[in-house]
């Protein structure tokens, strides 16, 4: 078991997607998990299905879905950065890194999560998981916490082999579900889509089963 | 938001007309556009907060729409609009939506700057 928990993700919505089953598995467990979340996704394009947001009223949509997906998934320590979305990669980085450094110097993970730099597609998510092992660098060895980060571009596994960690997420797939269902205007589309086309429900639902990551030796 | 009626749009950008307004202009296909088809780039480009004026401000087609915005020294244009709304803060929000609800397009003006 874990002393603490760390989460760094970007976006509202990553925690759900990358890591709803593993962080409910933890919270479960009795670990307490801290959440850093970079921005409030302000711009996201998915905007429900039907659209009820819009570019306006989005972050503080998102805000709100954040929360009620932290509470069904036992997050008890929402923290957010602040961030506008898409423009981390252009924040000044070691400032950045400085920021999670002094939230992990408060909390002392056992384990880091976050995203695998160069492997998670969106900007953001390379810009924060660098900044996060760039934090996890600047602490004295013996006070670093274990990284595992996740990784989803085409190349991922070509480039850095199969990932290390497997997570089962079967017994909490119903609490990884109801965190998607929370963050509506972002997963109405998707749910829609899974009900209609099989093949995309396949791929999504063995997103349900396991979530994996690779460690990070920093 | 609701369907583009243009003769709504119309009066709200001849009342900005004029008048220093802050833009919001943006267009996207998505960041994991090139994630997800092979052949493709993720394409966005947003102005977030730029100060202008405009002399004249129309909007154009029979739907999605198009709007162009001629200024002292230059142009504003976007196309693919399908819905708009006057918010509570009395801005005009336009944007157009992909089949999936999706939005793919924003233009707004605004005499106040827009949250950051």
């Amino acid at each position: 078991m874990e002393r603490h928990v760390l989460v760094v993700y970007p976006h509202p919505d990553d925690e759900t997607f990358a890591s709803g089953g593993t962080i409910a598995l933890h919270t479960r467990a009795g670990t307490p998990v801290t959440y850093l979340c970079g921005t409030l996704g302000q711009m996201g394009r998915n905007m429900g299905k039907p659209f009820f947001a819009n570019r306006e009223t989005l972050p503080d949509v998102r805000e709100k879905e954040l929360r009620a997906a932290c509470a069904a998934l036992g997050i008890q320590d929402l923290r957010l950065l602040g961030l506008r979305d898409k423009t981390v990669e252009f924040e000044d980085p070691e400032a950045l890194a400085d920021r999670i450094l002094a939230v992990m110097k408060e909390v002392r993970p056992s384990l880091l999560i976050t995203y695998y730099p160069g492997f998670a597609v969106h900007p953001d998510h390379n810009a924060l998981g660098a900044a996060a092992i760039r934090a996890v660098e600047k602490l004295p060895a013996d006070e670093r916490p274990v990284v595992h980060c996740s990784a989803f571009s085409r190349d991922c596994r070509e480039k850095l082999g199969d990932p290390d960690v497997i997570i089962d997420i079967t017994s909490v797939r119903d609490v990884k579900m109801a965190a998607i269902r929370a963050h509506r205007s972002q997963s109405e589309a998707m749910l829609a889509r899974m009900e209609r086309d099989p093949a995309f429900r396949a791929v999504r639902e063995a997103t349900l089963r396991q979530e994996v990551y690779w460690t990070y030796r920093v | 938001m609701g369907p583009i009626d243009r003769a709504a749009v119309q009066s709200a950008l001849d009342r900005f007309a004029g008048k220093d307004v802050y833009l919001h202009l943006e267009t996207t296909n998505g960041a994991y556009a090139a994630r997800d088809s092979e052949n493709a780039m993720a394409i966005c480009a947003y102005i977030r907060n730029g100060l202008v004026r405009y002399e004249r401000g129309v909007i154009r087609g029979d739907g999605p729409y198009r709007v162009g915005l001629k200024m002292e020294n230059g142009w504003i244009y976007a196309e693919g609009l399908t819905d708009w709304e006057i918010d509570a803060e009395g801005r005009l929000l336009m944007a157009g939506h992909d089949a999936e609800g999706r939005l793919a397009i924003a233009l707004e003006l605004s005499e106040t700057p827009f949250r950051m």
